[in-house]
């Protein structure tokens, strides 16, 4: 759905310089989203890390080299807030690298506390069952993001999934066609219409949902009209494969 | 509305204590706390909503999951006394949906349809946060006593601790970290439900029984057998095949 904060994060990023003209790259946009989520919020540094279940994954883009380099850390090390927020699903913010509490990534919060890092704020990225990554926020300083500043920092994680995508579709970044719905679509039967998508043309959830949108772009329709035609059974997209 | 046995109370509470005490499914348990509220009061559903960062109130659980009222719990998210109840941290009890279109012009018209006459949300609280709401259905407009909304109010301050127990205590979390795991979870449950329905050719509210019967048969978590149907469908077992012969709890 298209809210607010998300019209407000997509200005941001349309904000930033891009760095060649005409059709841009998956890994441009990604630094340009980095870039705005660096700039419109009170912190130092972005990473955005894709990652697989089985433990693969790298660098997608940063916002500055230091992030580059604190995004390789996690995967040298094997631990961290970023690989946290990805096994448990659930955004992992940590205030102060110097609390007691952050020993909980020894190796980790010693290495980053020597490159001036102090705060560390991590969302993942993903699509109810399956995780695409994780963008990570960093701070010089110790100290919370306020509510607001936190749900900003979603709004930009809900860009980034979109954006990868609508990638996997060959679609351009930052276009976002079939975000603007129904704000009383009805939600479920999206992720219900996932599932289905998923069994019929054997994929798996987060890719379901990148066919949804491709389906909904190249027919002109709403995305939850979409959704409801395939959980009443009166659309079937391996029919239409 | 009948008066609520005092026995009775007090054995909700003892049963929703002890699933606190172990490791607990979340979807379980607000359905739990969901049936245990509808049928204190004799309401005909009740449904939980959790507040997201993002977009306000989201839809968790309910007694009834039926494709009819899963729409009505989500039409709250934006319009109804779920959100007024969120907003002001105050309960909204026996609001009369056949005189309420021009308070709620969403969820109200939608109700009578679906057939609920009566609405109540109570807050979740906790300590001074709100984190979501309590909605009960009524199909009938009698009346709510103060007495039962005291009752209904200790059980939604109960399933707010439950919703933020698990590892809130140990590791001093943040709200928001809390909530968009357990939101999170509820999305993995629907990606299942279609999974489910697309392959056993059943519909959704079926699947989701199927779901149900298979993790309870099998002694697994609700979320933990959902997220392995979703991440790979293709790998889902044959949830006909592990059918319990009857008396299934509810």
């Amino acid at each position: 759905m298209a809210d607010d904060r998300t019209a407000w994060a997509h200005a941001q990023i349309r904000r930033q310089p891009r760095r060649q003209p005409g059709t841009e790259t998956i890994a441009d946009y990604l630094h340009r989203l980095c870039s705005a989520t660096a700039s419109s919020l009170p912190i130092s540094g972005v990473g955005l890390n894709l990652m697989t279940e089985s433990g693969g994954g790298g660098m997608a883009g940063a916002s500055d080299s230091t992030s580059e380099q604190l995004e390789e850390l996690q995967f040298t090390l094997g631990e961290g807030p970023c690989i946290e927020a990805f096994v448990r699903g659930q955004p992992v913010l940590e205030p102060d690298l110097e609390a007691p509490r952050a020993t909980r990534w020894p190796m980790y919060s010693t290495s980053v506390l020597e490159l001036g890092v102090r705060a560390v704020f991590a969302f993942p990225l993903q699509v109810g069952a399956e995780r695409l990554g994780v963008l990570d926020l960093y701070r010089d300083q110790i100290g919370s993001l306020s509510a607001e500043q936190t749900a900003q920092a979603i709004a930009f994680a809900g860009i980034a999934v979109t954006s990868l995508l609508d990638h996997q579709q060959g679609n351009p970044p930052g276009e976002g066609a079939a975000d603007l719905d129904d704000p009383l679509e009805y939600r479920f039967e999206l992720y219900q219409a996932q599932g289905m998508v998923a069994v019929q043309l054997r994929v798996g959830v987060a890719e379901a949902l990148a066919r949804l949108r491709a389906y909904a772009y190249a027919t002109n329709r709403r995305l939850s009209d979409v959704a409801g035609d395939v959980v009443e059974r009166r659309l079937d997209l391996a029919d239409d494969a | 509305m009948t008066a609520v046995p005092t026995e009775r109370v007090a054995e909700v509470f003892v049963e929703v204590a002890d699933t606190l005490v172990d490791q607990f499914d979340l979807i379980e348990f607000l359905h739990m706390v969901s049936r245990r509220a509808a049928e204190l009061v004799n309401a005909s559903a009740a449904g939980l909503l959790l507040a997201d960062p993002k977009q306000g109130l989201q839809f968790m659980a309910a007694s009834d999951e039926s494709t009819r009222l899963l729409e009505l719990f989500q039409v709250q998210a934006h319009d109804g006394p779920c959100v007024d109840a969120f907003r002001t941290g105050l309960p909204v009890v026996n609001a009369d949906m056949t005189t309420a279109s021009h308070r709620w012009p969403k969820f109200a018209p939608r109700a009578v349809a679906a057939g609920v006459l009566a609405v109540h949300a109570i807050p979740l609280r906790l300590r001074r946060n709100v984190i979501g709401a309590l909605n009960l259905f009524s199909s009938e407009t009698s009346a709510l006593r103060p007495a039962d909304v005291h009752i209904v109010q200790a059980l939604a301050d109960v399933a707010a601790i439950g919703i933020l127990q698990e590892r809130a205590v140990r590791r001093g979390e943040e709200l928001t970290e809390q909530l968009q795991g357990a939101l999170n979870s509820r999305v993995v449950i629907e990606q299942a439900k279609g999974a489910i329905a697309q392959q056993h050719h059943v519909n959704v509210d079926e699947a989701f029984q199927l779901l149900r019967r298979y993790a309870r048969s099998h002694q697994r978590k609700l979320g933990d057998v959902a997220r392995a149907i979703a991440i790979n469908p293709a790998g889902m077992p044959d949830l006909f095949g592990s059918e319990q012969p009857a008396g299934d709890p509810v």
